[in-house]
């Protein structure tokens, strides 16, 4: 199965099961559609009416352009088939080790966000903070239940997750005082919404955090909007220079700005461009996850927008570059040469196997968005995973699961999506959701194009 | 070898490869896609 699109100037054609990307000419890209479904006689006959004001499109020429179609097909570059769905492979992606949590240190919040998927933090329950105990706990379970991995991460998540800094600082201790003997290597993140950063919290990410996630919306009044502060004041101004000096303590790497856009701002290529415009370089933006229902939630009539959008990102990222003040966008960091390899890029995130949430009473989620839902309570850091069927339900749930999946070009850069978003669209972490699908090809189709427009700038 | 300039093939992962050289399960849980995801093998 092969892709092709035309974008900003460049033919772009995809093998599917091999990852190959090439960049072809006009002529190229008509045979490589017509390859598989037409005669060489058929092709060179179309191929010569269509082109027949090219001096430089004879028979030869187009014999020899399909001798490397054909050249190219033998190298297992174009058309190449799909050998990733037998048994076997998926056997090898079973298996009960984990490896990362996201560990909810607090279910309360500082903040008011309108859109916030945890319902102010709570997750529908009751404010709550995590122990010392019941950390540890978690950190001594994901040592326990990781096997042989050796790299561990761990989220710290809320809520706010700073209004619990102590416990954060005491189980980031603990993890360090294990973590040599177990032989492992904690990476911990810290998502935040920047209210209570202060000189201890840098000193503290800077010198323990992989990478920090730092909540802004971009412009001051889309921020404000949906991000005010219980007493309804907005935040942004609260936050920004707390962001600035933590970033630039950093060096300015190993952290995300992350936004999130809504109904409110489906131009929010200006927040990300705002966003760049404050000195910030490594940057997220991300759609509402919410009830169709919801006033801010994005909309069909929305979706060309936003697909419009992303173009508009992706040809001024690169304008910037070439300008030398370029900047990064978290869904267009793409490394064609060393990727994921194929056992990853069919189980995904690992949601619900290789990776949980956990609350602060000890509770496994298969992944902080199930946080609260009943349903899919997993067990507990003390007895483990007591709930079999919902982890094998997430570890067969792949792209091969899907029929949807099974024909989209896409499968092997999406692995079939966020099982939430799945949940929440349809009622199944099986189903399909289609507009985020839409969302995510034109991702892929800009950051292909990208590394394309980069090999010809090099 | 290719016998025309009509097609430019981008340096990739050849993904058929990776049956056997991949799975070690050290990368990064991307928490989603993983296309962004970086091998650490």
């Amino acid at each position: 199965m092969i892709h092709q699109y035309k974008l900003n100037g460049y033919n772009i054609v995809i093998d599917v099961a091999s990852g190959s990307v090439h960049s072809v000419d006009e002529v190229a890209y008509d045979a490589i559609g017509m390859f598989e479904t037409h005669t060489r006689e058929e092709i060179t006959s179309a191929l010569l009416k269509k082109y027949s004001e090219s001096p430089d499109i004879n028979e030869k020429e187009i014999s020899d352009l399909l001798d490397d179609i054909q050249y190219l097909k033998d190298e297992k570059k174009l058309f190449t088939k799909d050998i990733y769905e037998g048994k076997s492979l998926n056997l090898k992606l079973r298996g009960n080790v984990v490896k990362a949590l996201c560990l909810h240190v607090s279910h309360t919040c500082n903040l008011n966000c309108e859109y916030c998927f945890a319902a102010q933090g709570k997750y529908h329950g009751q404010s709550a903070l995590m122990s010392f105990e019941t950390g540890k706990r978690a950190l001594d379970f994901l040592i326990e239940n990781s096997g042989s991995r050796k790299n561990l991460e761990v989220d710290f998540f809320g809520g706010e997750p700073l209004m619990n800094f102590e416990v954060v600082k005491e189980l980031v201790k603990y993890a360090r005082s294990v973590e040599e003997k177990a032989g492992k290597h904690f990476r911990f993140t810290l998502t935040t919404n920047g209210m209570l950063i202060d000189d201890d919290v840098i000193d503290f990410c800077n010198r323990e955090c992989h990478n920090v996630v730092l909540s802004l919306d971009g412009r001051r009044e889309i921020h404000d909007a949906k991000r005010p502060t219980p007493s309804g004041k907005g935040s942004y101004d609260i936050i920004l220079p707390k962001f600035k000096k933590l970033v630039e303590a950093r060096g300015g790497k190993g952290y995300y700005m992350r936004g999130t856009f809504t109904h409110a701002n489906t131009d929010f290529t200006n927040d990300i461009f705002h966003m760049a415009d404050l000195g910030f370089t490594e940057l997220s933006m991300e759609p509402v996850v919410c009830k169709p229902t919801e006033p801010y939630a994005l909309t069909g009539d929305d979706l060309p927008i936003l697909l419009g959008q992303y173009e508009i990102l992706a040809k001024e990222m690169i304008k910037r570059k070439r300008e030398g003040r370029g900047f990064t966008f978290y869904h267009y960091m793409i490394d064609l040469k060393a990727g994921p390899c194929i056992y990853k890029r069919i189980s995904g995130c690992g949601s619900g196997t290789e990776y949980m949430a956990v609350t602060p009473a000890g509770e496994l989620y298969p992944c902080h968005q199930f946080v609260g839902d009943k349903k899919y309570l997993m067990g507990n850091v003390w007895d483990g995973v007591t709930n079999t069927e919902i982890r094998d339900s997430f570890a067969s749930c792949n792209v091969y699961s899907r029929e949807e999946c099974k024909n989209c070009w896409a499968r092997l850069y999406c692995s079939g999506g966020c099982a939430a978003n799945s949940y929440h669209a349809t009622g199944s972490i099986n189903g399909v959701y289609e507009y985020g699908c839409e969302l995510f090809k034109k991702r892929m189709e800009c950051a292909i194009m990208m590394k394309v427009a980069e090999e010809d700038d090099e | 070898m290719k016998k025309t300039n009509r097609i430019k093939t981008i340096e990739t992962r050849d993904l058929t490869k990776s049956v056997k050289n991949g799975g070690c399960g050290e990368c990064q849980t991307s928490c989603c896609g993983v296309a962004n995801q970086q091998c650490e093998k």
